[in-house]
């Protein structure tokens, strides 16, 4: 194996024999070998990095995991650097299948639904435990969703949980009594869930942070059930009941998590120990993983994908992830009220020279709001590029060739992505509809609040999805919906969801989401971009990682092939 | 002297009052706040949590609350970082600050002294001209130029250092190196021009005459004397290189106050921003009062000034 | 870094401006310097007008191109003339430190002269207002307003300029204050001039000579400071310097051209600045004429 980039393997042997020799020799010769050989001693040492993980240790793991995480509490989290953590630490009822995205069994062990597709019936298992060597019950699991639904929390995820009956009522302090919501302790192994409608991703929710069941002893060793910012969840008073226990939690430094020897399945689980970095920088990160400091890391920096593609295809991963990067246009505001001016500006856009020169790194074009690969559901498409089309909607505006059109800019948050993106659809703009549009970038927090305002023309925003269904994305547009932040509103787009929401079968309710997504499109409140795809770095003999729409990694199915 | 001492004591106050009121009032007009976030957050989350925090009062009554808990000395709970109170975090994030700190003092001092001592000794040399060039050039590279650069040779070409983390000794030579180059050129150009004044003087021509070795002409009896400049910029250096330290933070990946302050901000983590503002502010208020001191000390005339 | 020149305000003499010309003149590296930076400043605001791409020209098929020579500084991920991206990052650049280093020097001179003029108990409380300024943790500050009340140039003046204007205050006072029992003055007073003209027209003058020297001295830490907002995303809305010194960081390895010309444009500009103050100040101090 050779370092991990080649153009640092630049050797330092020419380097030094490079030099003009009959000078050189002038010199005092004995001291100018010593330092040549001292210097290739020490390069030598470094060119062992040629090999950085041959002397890794196989039962551990070095994860480069991005910001680090606000707390461990899953009832308080909202991140995915939190959740990758939290999903060494506990387990739902069900699991995922790493490869497929399938439900497989969890704490629960077998399990039921109703013929109408709104009750589960969970059988959990007898050796579920904690890390502490509480067994896992039933009881456990309504806790934990009592507590996130308990207003008093300020849960900021509870709404995950609100396809549960009467979930949302008492979320939101209308309902006082929580025998009222859809969750039955039948016995202290078998859990009941009753739905409000039938909703078929209820299962693959399970790996959800949210639906993690949490250890009510500790949570009230600490404090009260619904106070924030106790201290259960420090290493030493921290209790879970997944793959692995907290061991040791440094901020900013390192955090890091050990085999539960409690856990049900611990036989089958290869790794002792899982070290998760918190690293910012991704710059940083990338130069960790090239000197063989990290074996798998969050993210690669745009620059380096494509050295990486052309010399260590082994360890760059690339693989789609269900996000959709689109821009907004005020639909309140002159002149992006119009529909046509919008659509203009949507059909004025290069997807496909975005993608291949500005965003990279395996990204899709997007013609649609919910990603592809969405099992069943195959979304609408928008039309694609075209110019004559977008110049003749904007005449038909009352702006031919962009004459009088008033001046407007796209609003980011400040990042050299979004730059670079917003840059070239200004160019775009200009070059196909000869519209000049201005740049304004804010910080995150004024940038959240100038949306949420609708004190913006176009806005560039993403949606990442929690579960895998087009609902999840579609709904953000439904008239006031607190993601809509677009100002758009169509009864007939509400109808199409809430038929979809109470729709028999599973193939009427994509037929439903299909027709909104559609008017969607039509619209045009939104431009989708570009699809996201996950792209990390992963030392080649790290095994049973998979890619998947969620970026979900299973580490308890995660080996070093030491051969 | 004592006196001296409590006087600069209690013009802490006022400064600690007005630092206070400024952040408290300058970051609650600032628009979002802790909890907004890319997906929406429920008007009764978002009120609950606001109770729990008492972030729901009236401003100047919540003012005034924060100012009775600093002086019972509660900063109060991270609203970002919920599991540990702001006192927590800056005794668990300040000390890494404070090493790194110290170390690039002693880059600044053990690379910026013998550098400035030298060009003044062979004033008007090649050795002074090359020594001041690199001072110059040393002030003028942005220091989140110098450190990937100082990574890319040592660490990634060279292999000789790691390339970041905070764990070994090792660790902290390239961020402590990144930190006190800059600190470092100015106390060359600093210590030379003294140096060069203080060896003009006659008492170095007696000490000459006298047939001292030039060694210890220059370190015995010339450099006591181009020293007091270079204590008076220790202060405003100690404090910028405590306060200034986000970049280096960021590249090395150390955990300490700085990046801690510049994610405060970002993400409106109120009490943490006043936590660390606070601490930055007695800090340089700290280290002005040290200066003073070790000058009082020097030259004592200036004690009942 | 702020007060780093407390102590180097070694009181001035005013000399006869030949030997200030003549020592000025002796000094290669400050003439040098001197005309580096008018021709930066000349390419900067000349140079784009002359070149056939504008700093927002897209070639985006053409990305990453290395100088060659028809793109002499090579172009971006997106295709663009760094070249004229480099000239018209100065632009911003030096218009911020332009206007920033005007104001600090507004408010510094104002404020010092003042001070210094008036004395006595006025005197006290005005520099004690500034040893109080001096304790606030400035850089923090900036940060602060500058995040939280948007990017605009106006705001990044008044943000970079309130910090940096506590160093020349503190001088002018030292200037006016031994400039106080100078006989000229003394016969300007005799004259029966009111006292702004005393000050504004007889005293002020004859400080010229620091003001330029600690204005050129100024310029290089604001152009830095506004470089350190940029690295931290908090700059202007236009590329300058800053932002595309960290655009090249982050591809050094790959596409080391886009770090190399910025950062080479910023440091010689530094370098220049630095350099000439050095100079000015070695002619405006013959005490201190050491340089080499």
């Amino acid at each position: 194996m050779r370092p991990a980039i080649a153009y640092h393997k630049k050797c330092r042997e020419t380097q030094f024999y490079d030099g003009n020799t009959a000078i050189m020799a002038k010199m005092h010769f004995n001291y100018f070998v010593f330092v040549v050989f001292t210097i290739l001693a020490l390069s030598y040492v470094s060119c062992q990095e040629a090999d950085v993980w041959s002397r890794v240790n196989p039962s551990v793991l070095r994860v480069g995991n991005g910001a680090e995480p606000a707390d461990l509490d899953p009832h308080l989290v909202s991140g995915v650097t939190e959740h990758v953590i939290l999903s060494t630490l506990f387990e739902g009822l069900v699991n995922l299948n790493a490869r497929t995205l399938q439900p497989m069994p969890g704490v629960a062990e077998s399990w039921e639904l109703s013929p109408d597709g709104r009750e589960y019936t969970f059988h959990l298992r007898h050796s579920a435990r904690w890390s502490n060597g509480d067994p896992v019950t039933a009881e456990d699991f309504a806790y934990a969703w009592r507590r996130i639904l308990t207003p008093s929390l300020g849960s900021e995820y509870a709404h995950m949980l609100h396809c549960i009956q009467n979930a949302r009522l008492y979320n939101e302090g209308k309902l006082e009594d929580f025998s009222q919501v859809g969750v039955r302790v039948l016995d202290p192994h078998t859990l009941r869930v009753v739905l409000e409608h039938p909703t078929p991703y209820f299962l693959s929710m399970q790996i959800h942070f949210t639906y993690f069941p949490v250890h009510r002893g500790t949570i009230e060793r600490f404090g009260r059930m619904d106070e924030r910012g106790t201290q259960w969840t420090r290493a030493g008073n921290f209790v879970g009941n997944g793959a692995f226990q907290l061991d040791r939690w440094e901020p900013d430094r390192i955090l890091v998590v050990k085999r539960n020897p409690y856990y049900w399945n611990a036989s089958m689980v290869s790794l002792n120990e899982i070290q998760f970095y918190p690293i910012d920088n991704l710059n940083t990160e990338e130069l960790l993983f090239r000197v063989g400091r990290l074996d798998l890391t969050s993210t690669v920096p745009l620059n380096k994908v494509e050295p990486y593609q052309r010399n260590y295809p082994e360890k760059i991963h690339i693989s789609p992830y269900l996000g959709t990067y689109f821009y907004r246009f005020n639909t309140k505001r002159r002149p992006f009220d119009d529909v046509r001016v919008r659509r203009a500006f949507s059909l004025a856009i290069n997807r496909d020279d975005l993608v291949r020169n500005v965003v990279r790194a395996g990204r899709a074009p997007a013609f649609s709001l919910t990603p592809k690969g969405i099992e069943n559901y195959i979304p609408p498409e928008s039309a694609p590029f075209n110019p004559e089309e977008a110049r003749r909607l904007l005449a038909q505006a009352g702006y031919p060739e962009g004459v009088g059109f008033p001046p407007v800019e796209i609003l980011f948050n400040t990042s050299e992505d979004h730059r670079q993106v917003a840059e070239a659809i200004q160019a775009m703009w200009r070059e196909n509809l000869g519209i000049r549009v201005g740049l304004r970038n804010q910080d995150w927090k004024v940038y959240l609040n100038s949306l949420s305002t609708l004190d913006y023309d176009i806005a560039r925003s993403a949606w990442i999805g929690d579960v895998i269904d087009p609902v999840n994305f579609l709904e953000c547009f439904t008239s006031g919906n607190g993601n809509n932040r677009t100002g758009f509103s169509s009864p007939i787009f509400d109808g199409l969801i809430e038929e979809a929401r109470s729709a028999s079968s599973v193939s009427e309710r994509f037929e439903r989401l299909r027709e909104a997504e559609k008017l969607l499109l039509e619209e045009a409140p939104i431009a989708p971009l570009y699809f996201y795809t996950r792209v990390f770095l992963m030392a080649p003999n790290v095994q049973g990682v998979y890619p998947n729409l969620l970026g979900y990694i299973d580490f308890k199915n995660v080996f070093w092939n030491v051969n | 002297m004592a006196g001296f001492f409590v006087r600069r004591l209690m013009e802490f106050i006022p400064v600690v009052f007005l630092v206070i009121t400024l952040t408290f009032f300058l970051v609650r007009l600032a628009p979002g706040g802790p909890f907004s976030g890319e997906k929406f957050v429920s008007e009764e989350a978002l009120r609950q949590i606001e109770a729990q925090y008492n972030l729901d009062a009236p401003l100047f009554v919540q003012y005034w609350d924060y100012l009775t808990d600093v002086l019972r000395g509660d900063l109060g709970p991270s609203l970002k970082r919920p599991n540990r109170s702001v006192t927590e975090w800056i005794k668990l994030k300040f000390p890494v600050s404070l090493e790194l700190g110290l170390y690039g003092l002693f880059v600044a001092l053990f690379i910026g002294l013998p550098a400035g001592v030298l060009a003044a000794r062979y004033q008007n040399t090649w050795i002074d001209r090359v020594t001041m060039s690199g001072a110059t050039a040393g002030i003028c590279i942005p220091n989140f130029v110098l450190g990937p650069l100082l990574v890319l040779v040592f660490a990634i070409w060279l292999g000789w250092l790691p390339v970041a983390l905070w764990e070994k000794p090792v660790d902290k030579i390239l961020p402590s190196l990144t930190l006190g180059v800059v600190y470092a050129a100015y106390i060359a150009r600093l210590s030379r021009t003294a140096m060069i004044e203080v060896l003009s003087q006659d008492f170095i021509r007696t000490a000459r005459a006298k047939g001292l070795s030039e060694f210890q002409v220059v370190f015995r009896h010339a450099l006591p004397g181009a020293l007091q400049p270079v204590v008076a910029f220790l202060g405003p250096a100690a404090a910028g290189l405590l306060t200034g330290s986000f970049v280096v933070e960021n590249i090395f990946r150390v955990p300490g106050l700085g990046t801690e302050f510049i994610k405060a901000a970002l993400n409106r983590d109120y009490t943490m921003i006043m936590g660390t503002v606070l601490v930055f502010a007695v800090l340089i208020l700290f280290f002005n009062l040290l200066v003073d001191l070790i000058h009082a000390w020097i030259d004592p005339r200036l004690r009942h000034d | 870094m702020t007060s780093a020149h407390r102590n180097e305000a070694a009181s001035f003499t005013f000399q006869g401006r030949n030997s200030i010309a003549r020592c000025f003149l002796r000094n290669r590296l400050a003439v040098a310097s001197l005309i580096v930076l008018v021709l930066i400043v000349m390419s900067c605001v000349l140079g784009p007008m002359f070149s056939r791409y504008t700093w927002q020209d897209q070639e985006r098929e053409n990305r990453f191109q290395p100088p060659c020579r028809t793109h002499w500084f090579g172009t971006d991920n997106l295709g663009r003339d760094i070249f004229v991206r480099v000239l018209m990052g100065g632009r911003v650049s030096l218009e911020v430190a332009t206007v920033a280093t005007g104001v600090a020097v507004f408010i510094g001179v104002l404020y010092g002269a003042l001070a210094g003029f008036w004395g006595g108990r006025v005197d006290a409380v005005m520099m004690r207002f500034v040893d109080i300024m001096y304790s606030l943790p400035y850089a923090v500050f900036v940060i602060i307003v500058v995040t939280y009340f948007g990017r605009s140039l106006v705001l990044l003046f008044a943000a970079i300029g309130a910090v940096e204007w506590l160093t020349m205050a503190r001088i002018i006072r030292g200037q006016i204050l031994s400039l106080k029992r100078r006989e000229f003055v003394e016969a300007a007073w005799a004259t029966g001039l009111p006292w702004y003209r005393v000050l504004f027209r007889h005293m002020l003058p004859n400080t010229l000579g620091v003001i330029v020297v600690y204005t050129t001295l100024t310029a290089p830490r604001v152009i830095l400071l506004e470089a350190f907002l940029s690295y931290l995303g908090l700059g202007t809305q236009e590329a300058s310097w800053g932002t595309l010194i960290q655009d090249g960081v982050a591809a050094m390895e790959e596409y080391p051209w886009l770090l190399i010309f910025p950062s080479a444009a910023l440091t010689l500009t530094l370098f220049a600045l630095n350099a000439l103050g050095d100079g000015l100040r070695d002619a405006f101090d013959p005490r201190n004429s050491s340089h080499p």
